[in-house]
């Protein structure tokens, strides 16, 4: 790469330093192949999949780790993830990493879907999976719309959340209400561990890498089901400019679906119960 | 401790693949000590990229938040003391 035109204020960023310093962070995962993806400019998918792929090696799982992957723009990784994959169809992925499991049981099972995977096409499949306490994890990237097929609507899309379908917003009376998925899992007797992270701020990624590895150290001790759903960005079915597209999330969608810890250690909390302490902690 | 924008001394550095920028300036607003700025300049996609100013911490925020896998973080043994901040090299 040769450096472009760089202001004589700016530092040079093209080489490594050659001594005096080490690494603290390298470009892309180790159980990614390779950086270059086609998403869109400032989409969230790449980001939770980093931290999806650091947890898996961080607990030394990268040989035993299968992915079931469902169909969405994150899909693509399916090419570059340096883990055992299978392709699930849509909405199907919990119960196609239940067979998985129950065949291999000494295997880490991770599954990816989208809200439109998961919470539209297989609603009934990771309620039942989580019921059946299956032995999984579900990762769930929640941006409020069917991105990969268009940027439509989807169900939990927020009020007031624009969509290619919902150009003034999505609207009760006629759309409907968001369905909350943490909360409809996390009560379930078979869910171990149930989280919500995001990825639109450095705090939120950290935060979401470790309830992913909590969810993953319950399938490793199992324990049962576990889930995770990390909210991502969209800024095209948003229509916003990619760098708006963390204050968006922010604004428009974390406050119906409110990060943190909906069961730990057997402790419920609800999204409404996140919302109320969230709002106690602000000045 | 807190660094201010142009601080002469840099605790850490990146290294930036500028190519493979999307120029979505996600990283911009993520940098705890602000010196990350989009360049005035397009790289072989038409996007602008980020550029470092002195002051970098090695924290890595930039590159917890880069959909695009650009950024590679290092910190200095010791505290790297820029000629003068803003001066022209
Ligand atoms: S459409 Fe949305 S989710 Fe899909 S790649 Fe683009 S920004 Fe990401
Ligand atoms: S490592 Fe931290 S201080 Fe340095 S450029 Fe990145 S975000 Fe800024
Ligand atoms: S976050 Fe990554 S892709 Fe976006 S502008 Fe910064 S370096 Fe480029």
């Amino acid at each position: 790469m040769s450096e472009r035109s760089r202001p004589s204020d700016a530092l040079p960023t093209d080489v490594r330093p050659v001594e005096g310093a080490r690494r603290v962070g390298r470009m892309r995962p180790a159980l990614l192949l390779h950086e270059d993806h086609d998403l869109c400019p400032g989409c969230g998918e790449p980001v939770a999949i980093r931290v999806l792929l650091e947890a898996i090696e961080e607990l030394g799982a990268a040989q035993r780790a299968i992915g079931v992957i469902g169909i969405g723009c994150y899909t693509a990784f399916t090419s570059t993830m340096d883990i055992d994959l299978v392709q699930a169809l849509h909405g199907r992925a919990p119960s196609v990493a239940t067979g998985v499991k129950r065949m291999q049981p000494e295997n880490l099972v991770v599954t990816l879907q989208g809200d439109g995977d998961m919470v539209n096409e297989g609603l009934q499949e990771v309620i039942h999976t989580a019921a059946r306490g299956e032995n999984v994890t579900c990762v769930l990237l929640n941006n409020g719309v069917f991105g990969e097929t268009g940027g439509h609507m989807t169900s939990t899309t927020v009020i007031g959340q624009r969509t290619k379908n919902t150009l003034e917003g999505r609207e009760a009376a006629t759309h409907g209400h968001p369905i909350l998925i943490g909360d409809l899992l996390a009560p379930l007797g078979g869910t171990a561990y149930a989280a919500r992270g995001t990825v639109h701020d450095a705090h939120g990624v950290v935060q979401t890498k470790a309830m992913i590895k909590r969810a993953l150290t319950a399938q490793q001790q199992g324990l049962g089901f576990s889930f995770v759903e990390i909210l991502t960005m969209c800024p095209t079915g948003w229509f916003v400019p990619t760098a708006d597209g963390p204050g968006y999330l922010d604004d428009v969608l974390r406050p119906v679906h409110a990060t943190g810890e909906l069961k730990r250690d057997g402790r419920i909390l609800t999204t409404r119960e996140l919302l109320d302490a969230a709002r106690k902690q602000q000045p | 401790m807190t660094t201010e924008p142009n601080a002469p001394t840099s605790r850490g550095t990146v290294t930036i693949e500028i190519e493979r920028c999307k120029g979505c300036a996600l990283c911009i607003p993520a940098c705890p000590p602000a010196v990350l700025r989009m360049s005035e300049a397009h790289n072989g996609i038409g996007m602008p990229y980020p550029e470092l100013l002195p002051g970098c911490t090695g924290c890595g925020a930039c590159l917890l938040v880069c959909p695009d896998f650009c950024f590679e973080v290092w910190q200095y043994d010791a505290p790297l003391r820029h000629a003068e901040a803003g001066a022209p090299s």
